[in-house]
């Protein structure tokens, strides 16, 4: 069996450990005896369509978010759009998060229209406004009510439409916009989220379930054998902590 | 009361919360009596600060202001000048206070010629005004502390807002040539700038590593082709589209040779001439930070030969490369605050230890000093580790995120000890050390200072405010 990802903008938007979400799907995937093959695909490049399984996208800062915005929009948008059809998963942290949805509106109101592959909205109130920063919790009802646990870091408050359900409940932190306690949003197999920390390798149950995922949309169902998670629980467990701890 | 008449009390109340603060052992006081001085006299930075005969310099950027302002004090002292100098790394506007405070007699005259402070580089537009400045020393930009910066482009623009409202001929700027977004900064100042960096291709590293950060032009978005890769982003570099591209440095490191832990010499070259120099602080790194401080030096007047010889007796700073003595084995302290720092680190541990030799004790810490958000450790190139250490410890606050780091770089199970106790994690090393082979400790800023203070307690150091 094998599994093709492709990482959106590896050097570009990956503010945040994001290649961290990367070495934790390969090397999942690769513990299950599952070959792996990563295509990076940076600016002025189109991916294939139908050529990958998985596709991640980063984090950046503005200067960078504004370069990938018009380079989705051009270069990226069909395989994404027919990547959704099928069934691929689509995981984007923080920044790349922002440009799956509608439009992200800069502190300084400059607006930049997103893929719309997620019925969110993205605004930032102001450059006085408070960044929204720290350790955070989330409860995921659809994983079995487990806890992710990560760190956020954004100015832009994001606000989900009708169409788009939320990755989870924050129990601690800020999440989409400090307000409605919601986090991240999920619509189809696309999955939208600021928490980075990275995301993935201290979250094994949400790497597991878009591995699941990613396979089935073209190897059909399958089921992953169980691994030894001691290291990634007790790191998961720490972070618990670390999020509740006044220090 | 006017300001003035505050400035006595202010300067008497902060030099007596510096001793009672010793005499209470609640620390070395780098910070409070200038937070009890600035209560009193809010002006008291600006007014201490124009007492300095020969006025102030300040050095700031990611890496390298503590090692590099306490080269240039030390070399300003070899010169016979008295330096006014915020030690221990106290790089906030409080720290800055304590050491004018502390440099000021009872009765509020200066105890020193000229101010030599490092500043963080978020808080360099607050001190900027108080302090005017008549050089000022950009080491670098790395990513670090996400979450109290923002972004290093934002650092980039406070300095450039800083720079633009200073006029010409009041202060220099001396910058790092090698890293583009501080020379983005530094060229466009419209007085006299000062650009410092490596001349010699052999200290390239290949390819740009993945914790690079400003791989991309200012201007046009367009990535720099680099000639060559110091470390990080550090380099020659172009933009090919707008044509922007290193500056010609003016003080230079040519011929260089490095010997791994045991340094580096170099062609030291200036308008003033050649010297040929050596220091005993490894890493391409530290180069950056003996030319940073030479240029400042030769700036303020001082012979090259003394700059020479100023970097040759220098003592590296608590934590940066210093050596500790415990049961017959000895431990290399070596702090680590981000990818690119932590990437050269790595780099001069394994070039310093034979294949599967080492024995390395990592201490990861969250506290808002080390920065709260650790995901940067996933930018640091671990991989190097893998099957080329014999031992590795983990511990800190975050022992399990970087135990989990570990794991995905490839390193077996079975070296690996995890112990968040810092003491313990500090015995486990020293054991695992067969006699006579060093240990080489990297901690984060916050667990530098938790193992300091164990060590203290065990009498193997000195308190750092002692120094």
């Amino acid at each position: 069996m094998d599994l093709r990802i492709c990482h959106l903008y590896p050097d570009l938007l990956n503010l945040y450990g994001d290649r961290g979400n990367l070495m934790a799907l390969a090397h999942r995937a690769q513990w299950r005896g599952i070959d792996v093959h990563v295509e990076e695909s940076r600016l002025g490049v189109s991916p294939a369509p139908g050529a990958h399984d998985l596709y991640f996208m980063g984090g950046g800062e503005d200067r960078q978010q504004v370069l990938a915005a018009a380079d989705l929009r051009e270069r990226k948008r069909e395989a994404l759009t027919d990547a959704v059809a099928r069934g691929a998963v689509v995981l984007a942290v923080c920044g790349g998060y922002q440009l799956l949805g509608h439009y992200y509106r800069s502190a300084e109101g400059e607006e930049l229209i997103g893929l719309g592959l997620l019925d969110v909205t993205t605004e930032h109130p102001g450059p006085q406004s408070k960044r929204l920063v720290g350790n955070i919790v989330v409860r995921s009802p659809w994983l079995g009510g487990r806890t992710l646990v990560g760190f956020e870091n954004h100015g832009g408050r994001t606000r989900l439409g009708p169409n788009a359900r939320p990755l989870g409940t924050v129990v601690t932190g800020f999440g989409n916009n400090g307000e409605d306690r919601t986090e991240g949003a999920v619509s189809r197999n696309v999955y939208g989220t600021y928490l980075h920390g990275p995301l993935l390798p201290k979250n094994p149950a949400l790497t597991d379930h878009l591995l699941t995922l990613a396979l089935r949309s073209r190897h059909g169902p399958i089921a992953l054998a169980s691994l030894d998670d001691r290291l990634e629980l007790a790191a998961h467990s720490a972070a618990l902590v670390r999020a509740t701890s006044r220090t | 009361m006017p300001s003035t008449l505050r400035l006595a009390p202010a300067v008497i109340l902060g030099k007596a919360t510096a001793v009672a603060s010793r005499a209470l052992r609640l620390g070395g006081g780098t910070t409070m009596p200038g937070r009890v001085a600035r209560a009193v006299a809010p002006d008291i930075t600006r007014q201490l600060a124009a007492r300095l005969p020969q006025g102030c310099v300040v050095v700031t950027g990611t890496n390298g202001k503590t090692t590099t302002s306490r080269l240039i004090h030390h070399i300003l002292q070899l010169a016979g000048l008295r330096p006014v100098h915020n030690r221990a790394g106290a790089n906030l506007a409080a720290g800055i206070v304590t050491a004018l405070v502390q440099h000021t007699d009872w009765r509020g005259r200066a105890r020193g010629d000229i101010g030599i402070f490092e500043v963080d580089e978020a808080t360099l537009p607050a001190v900027w005004d108080p302090l005017q400045p008549r050089a000022v020393v950009l080491t670098n930009l790395f990513r670090d502390q996400l979450d109290r910066y923002g972004e290093i482009d934002i650092v980039a623009g406070r300095w450039r807002a800083v720079l633009d409202g200073r006029p010409p001929g009041e202060t220099v700027v001396i910058f790092n040539a090698d890293d583009p977004l501080v020379s983005d900064v530094g060229a466009k100042f419209a007085g006299t700038t000062v650009p410092f960096g490596i001349a010699d291709a052999s200290c390239g590293a290949g390819t740009l590593e993945h914790a690079a950060d400003a791989r991309y032009c200012y201007r046009c978005g367009v990535a720099y082709e680099y000639t060559v890769v110091y470390f990080g982003h550090m380099g020659d570099y172009r933009c090919p589209q707008c044509g922007t591209h290193r500056p010609q440095p003016l003080i230079a490191a040519e011929h260089v040779e490095l010997a791994g832990l045991q340094g580096s010499g170099f062609a030291l070259r200036t308008p003033a001439g050649t010297a040929q120099v050596r220091t005993v602080l490894p890493g391409v790194y530290n180069i950056h930070n003996v030319l940073a401080a030479a240029a400042c030096c030769l700036q303020l007047g001082v012979p090259l030969q003394t700059v020479a010889r100023g970097v040759e007796t220098f003592a590296p700073a608590f934590g940066r490369a210093e050596r500790v003595r415990a049961d017959g084995r000895e431990a290399v302290l070596l702090l680590t605050k981000n990818p690119a720092g932590f990437n050269e680190v790595l780099r001069t541990v394994m070039r310093a230890t034979g294949p599967a030799a080492g024995v390395v004790l990592i201490a990861i810490n969250d506290l808002t000093a080390d920065g709260r958000d650790i995901s940067w450790l996933w930018d640091v190139d671990f991989e190097m580790l893998a099957g080329h250490v014999r031992s590795l410890v983990v511990s800190g606050i975050r022992a399990d995120d970087m135990a989990l780091r570990l794991k995905h770089a490839g390193v077996s199970s079975t070296v690996m000890t995890i112990d968040g106790n810092l003491s313990r994690a500090w015995d486990a090393a020293l054991q695992a050390a067969r006699n006579g082979e060093p240990v080489y400790v990297l901690p984060t800023y916050t667990a530098m200072l938790q193992l300091r203070k164990i060590l203290q307690q065990r009498g193997l150091v000195k308190g750092f405010w002692e120094e």
